[in-house]
């Protein structure tokens, strides 16, 4: 068994332990650290697998988006937590025999595929040149199942709906939030005010960079959402009232350009999302960049959640 | 010279390797809070240094050596900033009877 083996062996059974942890754990928050931990060592194996955009996106949304939404839900739900009654023994072991038996259907789907196994991934390259960009995983995403895309960020404003839905009728359009006050000389003031030009430029570079290297325009938005939240949790602003117009603008625009771009491939040219070869890369980051503001935007609304104030208490 | 440097590499790293490991030791027998964040934070943070370290001489260009040292600066003032933040809830906890 040679070096990289015994890695590969090591994280799978750390992922096991660091799950099954997850699952034992009697307190919530100390499930949703454990969660959080998972989810970046996810993020190892996918690099382990020479799947670094998708070893991004889990670091950046698995680990830590859905991180901070399950520590805003646990500490919502502490006074509720405690007298909560625990499911009874034959429930749980139903739960267990379920989950058990779903994983093991999954590893005999996956150990029973044919050697090699069958892939697209000859036909994705071969195109490649067609669609302009280097990277074949920005050619799936953005070229070749751009409609998947596109759907894909609908579903997201949706969301953001369905958490705005849950406000109370009359703090509809509303600011999202409690409003955050922290020392303007500490620690968590300081590192807003230092860490978002530097997360910003990561966050676009991640976006610039996909269309030849790993990247993608998810994960920096994720990183520019986190950079917002920081701000906010530091004092430094304040969530924008859910009602104004830029604002609604901004979480629209980007799918508001794929559809534009999309039904412009269908009038001036083959299909819906058809790109003119000349102008595929253009049309491409004009697209991504505008889903990097509604992603960004969409995100870093999700974590604040439904909206409860007016203005400033 | 390859084989210098790849002693190097392995020496550091492992170097780094030990660091993280007494982090750990640390972060599970210390007694209370603030310990803990010490260990974590100073060993941890020697730890990445080292490995950071040792990977410089397998970077292909300077431009990638100043991402390797960048990511340890961001990890450097992450880590310390939450530190400060975990103590300050921690000084102000009731220690468990």
């Amino acid at each position: 068994m040679n070096g990289a083996t015994a890695f590969a062996f090591g994280i799978a059974a750390l992922v096991a332990a660091v799950a099954a942890f997850t699952v034992a754990a009697r307190a919530t928050f100390a499930a949703t650290i454990g969660f959080t931990a998972y989810g970046l060592l996810l993020s190892l194996i996918w690099v382990g697998l020479a799947a670094v955009d998708v070893a991004l996106a889990e670091a950046a949304i698995g680990g830590g988006l859905t991180g901070v939404l399950l520590l805003g839900t646990a500490t919502r739900l502490q006074p509720i937590d405690a007298a909560a009654e625990r499911p009874g023994p034959a429930l749980r072991g139903l739960a267990a025999v379920l989950s058990a038996a779903v994983a093991a259907g999954l590893a005999a789907a996956v150990l029973s595929l044919p050697d090699p196994a069958p892939t697209l991934a000859p036909a994705a390259a071969e195109h490649l040149t067609a669609t302009g960009v280097g990277n074949p995983v920005t050619a799936v995403l953005m070229a070749y199942r751009a409609t998947d895309t596109l759907l894909e960020k609908v579903v997201l404003v949706l969301a953001l709906a369905g958490v705005w839905s849950l406000a109370r009728d009359d703090m509809w359009g509303a600011r999202p939030g409690p409003r955050y006050r922290a020392d303007p000389k500490g620690a968590l003031a300081f590192l807003a005010r230092l860490l978002p030009p530097v997360g910003i430029v990561v966050g676009v570079f991640i976006l610039w960079v996909s269309a030849d290297e790993p990247g993608g325009a998810f994960q920096g938005a994720t990183i520019i959402a986190a950079m917002w939240q920081l701000s906010v949790m530091a004092g430094l602003a304040d969530e924008p009232a859910l009602g104004r117009g830029w604002l609604r603008l901004l979480l629209t625009i980007g799918p508001l350009t794929f559809l534009a771009v999309g039904l412009g491939g269908l009038w001036l040219g083959a299909a819906f999302l058809a790109y003119p070869p000349a102008f595929a890369k253009p049309l491409i980051l004009v697209i991504e960049f505008a889903m990097l503001a509604t992603v960004a935007a969409t995100l870093a609304l999700l974590m604040a959640g439904p909206p409860q104030r007016r203005s400033d208490p | 010279m390859g084989g210098a440097l790849d002693l190097f590499t392995i020496a550091a790293v492992s170097l780094g390797a030990l660091f993280f490991l007494a982090g750990t030791v640390g972060l599970l027998r210390f007694p209370d809070t603030l310990s803990r964040l010490h260990a974590l934070t100073k060993a941890d943070n020697v730890g990445l240094a080292l490995v950071v370290i040792g990977l410089l001489p397998r970077v292909e260009g300077p431009l990638d050596a100043l991402k390797l040292v960048a990511i340890w600066l961001l990890v450097l003032l992450s880590g310390s900033t939450l530190s400060q933040l975990v103590a300050a809830v921690a000084r102000d906890e009731v220690p468990p009877e």
